[in-house]
């Protein structure tokens, strides 16, 4: 990949358990996906307030993915259940909002999905370079 | 007009006041003009005769006053619940926000309340409004002499489209109980959904910049009853005064929204005290018609200790990705 | 403010190939509360470790940020590595340059940059750290086996031998498990029971161990070292102290037609039966299935022909509530269904038969008494077509099978054609394989005596279709290496059918909130250093529920997996993980929604009394976190409206930290 292509900062929130195992196993196999994803290691998907995504948008991200466990197979039984209501219904209220939908996906990765990470992350990439910065969730004010 | 008149209310909290039943009265109170009352404790019988208004103004939902209220004496209170307000009541006592025991609800049938901005767009300088007729209401005005008004017209859109005119929780009614009511109350919010996301983006834009964060619509929401709003705490992160851009504006009622996701009964409080007009409620609804259609039919306050389709789940929920497409798929 | 050390590994070239660790060094100096920046080759290195310590003292660091490999490899390490310089362990944190970084990026600079975004964010989330002590929780000395196969009983013996209680839990009427049923035993052909049956006497004669036979678990609740289980024993409608298990009622009973599960339904058993001779315990059972009383009132021999009284027809299911400090897994295995796999005509013909069933027709306890019969007519075989790999190795075909090997099918196959060509010489066997895969000791020399000295017909390829024809089994199948169609009039042909995990196991897995892979095995904390252990602390596992193996494997993983769960039930006392929920008393509504969330029941409610500014006091309803059972998932915290409830170690402006620094 070109370094001057535009690439859309995005911020990966990963379970410890199942996603952020996926990740490290994406790296043991030294797959790429852009450098402009940052992974934050959360316990487990439900930790994951709509204000961190919130705040992601508003201190410039262009783009926000959640990574869980399968449903069934949360760590805590239950987690990635409630995850998935709640950002169900942030989501839609996102898009309610007028802000483009494809800015926001949660995504399930095992520890065994090395390569569903790295594919997932490079789709996602592509799918928020397509729509371009992210302008209308974004705070001024804090760009330097 | 409301169906129940003033005097019914003032000699029912005189009697339970000189027996004893409660030791004072949450009830509505005149403002400087006809149409801003307020919400007032009385403990009298005189003050009530005096000062007790009951009119088509009295929009103020008191159960949140609740909260505060019932921890201030070990007596019993009289409060006066509408249908849409015994609705929060019960949402209050679901999440143990009072002690049940420390009031006496007294349900009151109503007509719905008028919306004060419409009026004023109506008429200009009032002096007086009268609204003792069933489907008329007289403005003295200023300028322009008496106005007469239909009163359908001057409803806000909660009346409009209210959800139910059944009193959910009660000691006693004051005349007869409605019934639950399908009103189209989703009708507006299919509306926006049909709209394209630009056009969407532009019409929220042009509503939340409006705002000038000075919190009426959470300080009277009856769902924020926390005892430390995240908005005041600087811990949250999220905490500031003002809005220094449009996004924050958003942020700050995204976030409200969702904190009371599964918890607002749709009182429309938040519409009503808006200084700048903001349809907020258009927000909340947004997410009881979400909810709705994604986890099955669910009334916040229909029932004590019912619980919330946001703190549940079932092992075949849809995924978020479905969540969304499904939302804008009125057209 | 926090003083900061930061830490830059190469990792050999591992990270240092593509990340210049010298200037994320040189660009962390300059971060709010960094005051010492270096790089080294190996932190996790004992020199690394030594340079931290002393870097912790020259500077009064209070934190530590690590940029190196997972944290998920060496958090614990840099944590002990802090703690032994005198700073709370919890005060270091990871940044991950290596997997998430330095592996996945090629070029220099774009690896750069990223290492220094994720250090940054590391530091920002150590300015906000906060020392954090591990509650203590107390252990139960009693372990619990799920499973009374051969891989429960060797961890029941193993653990019962250090001197720790045992409850076995065995939904059939006796352990022993899929080992009871087998024949003999390869690399060596010794008798499966004679092997077993002396270690199942054992059990029953260990005064530490508990047999609850024809029960299963119905609850579990609790954590390591405290777990509160449900037991339902279900009713066998016989008194277990009062029978002796003479077998009269088995041999009067009427009800004469039940089919075998014993000999896989190649025989019959009475209503009331004893499963085997050596059956431990040795009680009879009666099928409520079959038996005339239980159905309709009217019969009672059993009853009458019972010396000792034992027969109880009002016998109601019970259910026993345990506690455990720890739990092993050892739910077994089946063959799969053969329903999907018509071609080899197992539904049609009787000849068709699966290895187990197999094992069953050559046992001297079985349906022939040892005597290699066809089932359809009792006559010798002298014939017979082996099909390897029915339903393993099946990638093509996961909605009939299964996409992995089953491991045991080529040994016991080998054993099976050896045995048969050593007790009936002039019978004619062939094997037909995709590969013949015997890793082992003394497994492939086994293999080659099968080939070399029995002479046994190994082809290369698979059967494509098995018709009945007439008496004899018409197997068309092709040999890859002389590549050409085979057809075979055979008499009987055994199926190598996959094996699968316990119907049990996923229910159990949910209740113990332990991890299961696609096909149901259950998961392992570490395939490769913790393959005893499932994630959930507490949980272990024991023999094929963890994966296909054979019986050498499954009793040395048994004992490890009792090693372990001794080496928890030593302990006095556990210490638990910090990173847990808690509550703020001044901002809790006391609303219950994050008791309604919790996973483990962590949240109560309490009434106490607050002073309030103006000096009056006032009682309010507050959350308050069990921290011996919260497990640190965060559920209440987003659930929680005022924030109240926040995670630690995980706390929101510690995350909103992280996201501003990456966002910066």
């Amino acid at each position: 990949m070109q370094v001057n292509e535009y690439q859309p900062l995005i911020v990966a929130f990963c379970c410890n358990w199942c996603s952020y195992a996926g990740a490290d196993l994406a790296g043991n196999n030294r797959l790429n996906y852009p450098a402009n994803i940052k992974i934050i290691r959360v316990p487990c998907s439900c930790r994951v307030n709509p204000m961190f995504i919130l705040r992601a948008f508003q201190r410039g991200a262009d783009g926000v993915i959640l990574c869980g466990c399968h449903p069934g197979d949360c760590h805590y039984t239950t987690g990635n259940y409630y995850t998935r209501r709640r950002m169900a219904l942030l989501f839609s209220m996102l898009d309610y909002l007028g802000i483009e939908k494809e800015r926001t996906r949660v995504e399930w990765v095992s520890a065994a999905e090395g390569a569903k990470f790295a594919e997932t992350m490079n789709d996602f990439a592509r799918t928020v370079a397509a729509l371009g910065e992210n302008k209308r969730l974004e705070d001024l004010r804090c760009k330097k | 007009m409301q169906e129940v008149k003033r005097e019914v209310l003032v000699s029912k909290a005189s009697e339970l006041l000189n027996n004893g039943t409660v030791d004072r009265v949450l009830g509505w109170k005149a403002g400087e003009f006809d149409y801003d009352i307020t919400p007032a404790v009385f403990y009298t019988a005189e003050e009530l005769e005096r000062d007790f208004v009951w009119n088509d103004f009295c929009g103020a939902n008191f159960s949140k006053y609740l909260v505060a209220e019932t921890g201030k004496s070990e007596n019993k209170l009289l409060v006066f619940l509408k249908p849409c307000d015994t609705y929060s009541f019960n949402q209050l006592l679901t999440e143990h926000r009072f002690d049940r025991e420390r009031v006496y609800a007294v349900g009151v049938g109503c007509n719905g309340m008028l919306d004060i901005s419409k009026l004023r767009s109506s008429a200009e300088g009032i002096l007086h409004v009268h609204t003792e007729d069933a489907d008329k209401v007289a403005v003295d005005t200023l300028y322009d002499g008496t106005v007469t008004l239909d009163r359908a017209s001057l409803l806000p859109d909660r009346c409009v489209n209210c959800k139910s005119k059944k009193h959910v929780a009660y000691d006693e009614l004051l005349g007869a109980d409605g019934e639950v009511l399908d009103s189209g109350r989703f009708d507006e919010v299919e509306r926006i959904e049909r709209m394209t996301p630009d056009e969407r983006f532009a019409f929220w834009q042009g509503e939340l910049s409006r705002c000038i964060r000075c919190n009426a619509c959470r300080d009277v929401c009856p769902a924020c009853t926390c005892e430390k709003c995240v908005f005041d705490n600087p811990q949250s992160g999220v905490e500031n005064k003002a809005a220094a851009t449009s996004f924050e504006e958003q942020m700050f009622h995204i976030i409200r929204a969702f904190h009371v996701a599964g918890r607002c009964t749709d009182c429309g409080e938040c519409s009503r005290v808006c200084p700048q007009h903001i349809p907020l409620h258009l927000l909340n609804r947004k997410f009881i018609k979400d909810i709705d259609s994604f986890y099955g039919e669910y009334q916040a306050g229909a029932e004590v200790g019912s619980r919330a389709p946001i703190v549940d789940y079932r092992t075949d929920d849809l995924e978020p990705g479905e969540a969304v497409e499904r939302g804008g798929e009125h057209a | 403010m926090q003083r900061i050390g930061v830490f830059v590994c190469h990792c050999g070239t591992n990270i240092a190939g593509t990340v210049d660790v010298k200037a994320v060094a040189q660009a962390l100096k300059n971060e709010p509360g960094v005051v010492f920046s270096t790089d080294y080759q190996y932190m996790c290195s004992q020199a690394g470790q030594e340079m931290i310590k002393q870097a912790v003292a020259d500077n009064k660091l209070t934190g530590i940020v690590v940029c190196s490999c997972s944290p998920r490899m060496h958090e614990a390490t840099f944590r002990k590595t802090a703690a032994a310089a005198g700073l709370n362990p919890y005060m270091v944190e990871i940044a991950n340059i290596r997997e998430q970084c330095s592996w996945v990026h090629k070029e220099m600079p774009v690896g750069t940059e990223k290492a220094i975004i994720l250090a940054k964010a590391a530091v920002a989330k150590v300015n906000l750290n906060a020392p954090l002590t591990p509650g203590e929780s107390p252990v139960t000395k009693r372990a619990l086996v799920i499973g009374g196969g051969i891989a429960g009983i060797q961890t029941a013996l193993d653990i019962a031998d250090a001197g720790f209680p045992v409850d076995i839990v065995e939904t059939k009427p006796t352990i022993g498990g899929k080992m009871a049923q087998l024949d003999k035993t390869f690399p060596t052909l010794d008798c499966a029971a004679c092997i077993l049956t002396p270690k199942m006497v054992d059990v029953a004669q260990n005064e530490k161990i508990r047999i609850f036979s024809y029960s299963e678990v119905t609850d579990v609740k609790g954590f390591v070292g405290n777990f509160d289980v449900t037991i339902k024993r279900k009713a066998r409608y016989v008194k277990e102290e009062v029978c002796t298990g003479c077998g009269a009622c088995t041999e009067k009973c009427p009800q004469k037609k039940v089919p075998n599960e014993f000999n896989l339904g190649m025989d019959n058993r009475r209503a009331i039966y004893i499963p085997f001779a050596q059956a431990v315990p040795k009680v009879a059972t009666i099928d409520a299935d079959y038996c005339t009383m239980l159905k309709t009132g009217k019969c009672g021999v059993c009853s009458k022909v019972c010396t000792a009284g034992a027969i109880d027809y009002k016998a109601k299911d019970e259910f026993v509530e345990e506690k455990y400090g720890a739990i092993v897994v050892a739910t077994g295995f089946n063959p799969i269904s053969m329903d999907k796999f018509d071609e080899f005509a197992y539904s049609q013909s009787k000849d068709v038969i699966t290895s187990l069933e197999l094992e069953r027709l050559m046992n001297a306890a079985g349906p022939t008494g040892g005597t290699l019969l066809r089932p359809s007519d009792h006559e010798h075989p002298h014939t017979i077509v082996f099909v390897q790999c029915v339903g393993s190795r099946c990638s093509a075909c996961a909605e009939k099978g299964k996409e992995y090997c089953s491991k045991i099918c080529c040994m016991y196959t080998a054993k099976h054609a050896m045995l048969i060509r050593d007790k009936y010489p002039d019978t004619e066997v062939y094997v037909f394989y995709i590969d013949v895969r015997t890793p082992g000791k003394n497994f492939d020399e086994f293999y080659r005596r099968a080939v070399e000295e029995y002479g046994v017909h190994y082809i290369k390829g698979m059967v494509g279709k098995v018709t009945p024809e007439g008496k004899k089994l018409h197997v068309q199948a092709s040999d890859l290496l002389d590549n050409k169609q085979l057809h075979i009039d055979a008499d009987l042909v055994v199926l190598a059918a996959a094996i699968e995990p316990d119907k049990s196991a996923r229910p159990l897995a949910t209740m113990l909130t332990a991890s299961m892979d696609t096909n149901d095995f259950f998961t392992e904390a570490h395939p490769k250093l913790r393959p005893v252990e499932s994630p959930t602390a507490g949980v272990f596992l024991s023999g094929t529920c963890q994966g296909p193996k054979d019986i050498p494997e499954t009793v040395s993983q048994a004992g490890a997996a009792a090693s372990k769960v001794i080496g928890l039930l030593c302990k006095d006392k556990l210490t638990g993980n910090p990173c847990i929920a808690h509550s703020d008393e001044m901002m809790c509504n006391g609303c219950s929604t994050c008791e309604k969330v919790c996973p483990y029941g962590a949240i109560t409610y309490v009434e106490k009394e607050f002073r309030m500014p103006d000096r009056t006091t006032k009682i309010r309803r507050v959350a308050s976190v069990n921290e011996a059972v919260c497990q640190g998932c965060g559920a209440c915290t987003v659930a929680c409206m005022s924030g109240a409830m926040d995670l630690r170690g995980f706390r929101n402006n510690q995350i909103m930290a992280e996201v501003d620094a990456i966002c910066k």
